[in-house]
C-alpha cells in the first residue's frame, strides 16, 4: 500500500471521470444514511439527460429493509422513473449505504448494477462520526472509482474543492483547482 | 396486435439505441420471443436459463408489475404497454459483509464484558 499513489488524478488511469454534487446534496444523502443506519439506505439523484449534473435528490424507500441488502421498491421505481422521462432527466447517481462495511462495491452491488451511465455513490456510516463516501461506475461488472468533488455552490460558486474521501491508496486527500 | 415497449438504456445495445419498440404476443413470454426475433439476445437478458424472469429486471405492464400478473404468463392486449426497468438493488451482504458484523458482534461482547467488570469486578475476566 503506497500512501502517495496518485497525488494527480491524471496519473490513474482508473481515474476515468469525477463526480461533481453539491454539498448540499451529499449533506442530504448522509443524513438520509443516518436516518436509516443501520439498515441500508437508498436513493437517486436526478439531472438534466445528458448533462451529468445531479440537481434533484429523491430518497428511496429500501423495500428490502435489511441491514445488508437494498432494493428499491418496484413500483416506486417506476413512477420516479416515469417522472424523470417527463422530465427529460436520468438517474445521475444512485447511492445507497453500507452499514458495517467499507463504502466499496459489493459482488452484490456489482451483479445488479444496471445503469451504465450513473454514478454509483456509496456512503459508509459504520463510524458513528464520520461517514466514508466514494463513487463509482459500474459497467459489464468492472468498477472504476472517481473522486468526489463536492460543490459549494452556496459559499462562492467558483470555489471548487476536490477530494475523494476513504482510505482508498489512490485517495486525493485534497485538491484545489480553478475551474 | 401491438404492444408498446419500453426498453432501458443498458439493453439498447439490442434495439439499435431504440427507447422503444414495438411487438406482438398474447402473454409476456409470447412478446419477449416475438421481440427476440427482430432483437436477438433481448431475451436472454430477461429471462434465465431455467425460464424464469430474471430477478435483475423489473418488467411492467402499463402500471403493474408482472410478478403480480403471473410474471411471464402475464396476458397482454392490444395497446398495452409494457416498461423494462433493471431493478435497482445490492447492499453489502456477502462474505465480507459476514465478516464485519461477526467482529462487530465479538467488539459488543467485549464491550459488555468490559462495562459488566466495571460494575463487578469480580467478574471481569
Amino acid at each position: 500500500m503506497t500512501g502517495t499513489a496518485s497525488r494527480s488524478v491524471s496519473a490513474g488511469a482508473r481515474l476515468v471521470g469525477v463526480l461533481s454534487i453539491d454539498r448540499s446534496i451529499v449533506d442530504a444523502i448522509v443524513a438520509h444514511a443516518r436516518r436509516d443506519h443501520p439498515d441500508e439506505a437508498c436513493g437517486v439523484v436526478a439531472g438534466p439527460v445528458g448533462s451529468d449534473k445531479p440537481t434533484r435528490h429523491i430518497p428511496m424507500q429500501n423495500a428490502a429493509r435489511s441491514m445488508t441488502f437494498y432494493e428499491f421498491d418496484s413500483m416506486e421505481q417506476l413512477r420516479l422513473w416515469r417522472e424523470m422521462d417527463d422530465r427529460d432527466e436520468e438517474p445521475i447517481v444512485i447511492y445507497h449505504s453500507h452499514t458495517a462495511t467499507e463504502a466499496y462495491p459489493s459482488r452484490t452491488d456489482i451483479a445488479f448494477a444496471g445503469e451504465p451511465g450513473a454514478h454509483y455513490l456509496l456512503v459508509s456510516t459504520r463510524e458513528p462520526d464520520t461517514e466514508e463516501i466514494r463513487s463509482f461506475r459500474i459497467v459489464d461488472g468492472v468498477v472504476t472509482e472517481e473522486p468526489v468533488r463536492i460543490l459549494d455552490a452556496g459559499v462562492d460558486p467558483h470555489a471548487v474543492q476536490s477530494y475523494m474521501f476513504g482510505q482508498s491508496p489512490a485517495t486525493v486527500d485534497y485538491e484545489c483547482s480553478g475551474s | 396486435m401491438a404492444i408498446e415497449v419500453r426498453i432501458p438504456t443498458i439493453l439498447r445495445s439490442y434495439t439499435g439505441g431504440a427507447k422503444v419498440v414495438e411487438g406482438s404476443g398474447d402473454t409476456l413470454n409470447d412478446l419477449l420471443t416475438d421481440l427476440d426475433s427482430r432483437h436477438g439476445g433481448l431475451r436472454a437478458r430477461l429471462v434465465t436459463e431455467a425460464g424464469a424472469l430474471h430477478r435483475f429486471v423489473n418488467v411492467y405492464v402499463n402500471d403493474e408489475d408482472v410478478r403480480f400478473l403471473g410474471a411471464l404468463d402475464a396476458k397482454l392486449s392490444d395497446g398495452d404497454s409494457v416498461t423494462i426497468l433493471p431493478a435497482v438493488a445490492g447492499g453489502a451482504l456477502g462474505f465480507a459483509a459476514a465478516a464485519a458484523i461477526s467482529r462487530h458482534s465479538a467488539a459488543a461482547g467485549a464491550i459488555a464484558q468490559h462495562n459488566a467488570g466495571r460494575r463487578s469486578p469480580a467478574t471481569a475476566g
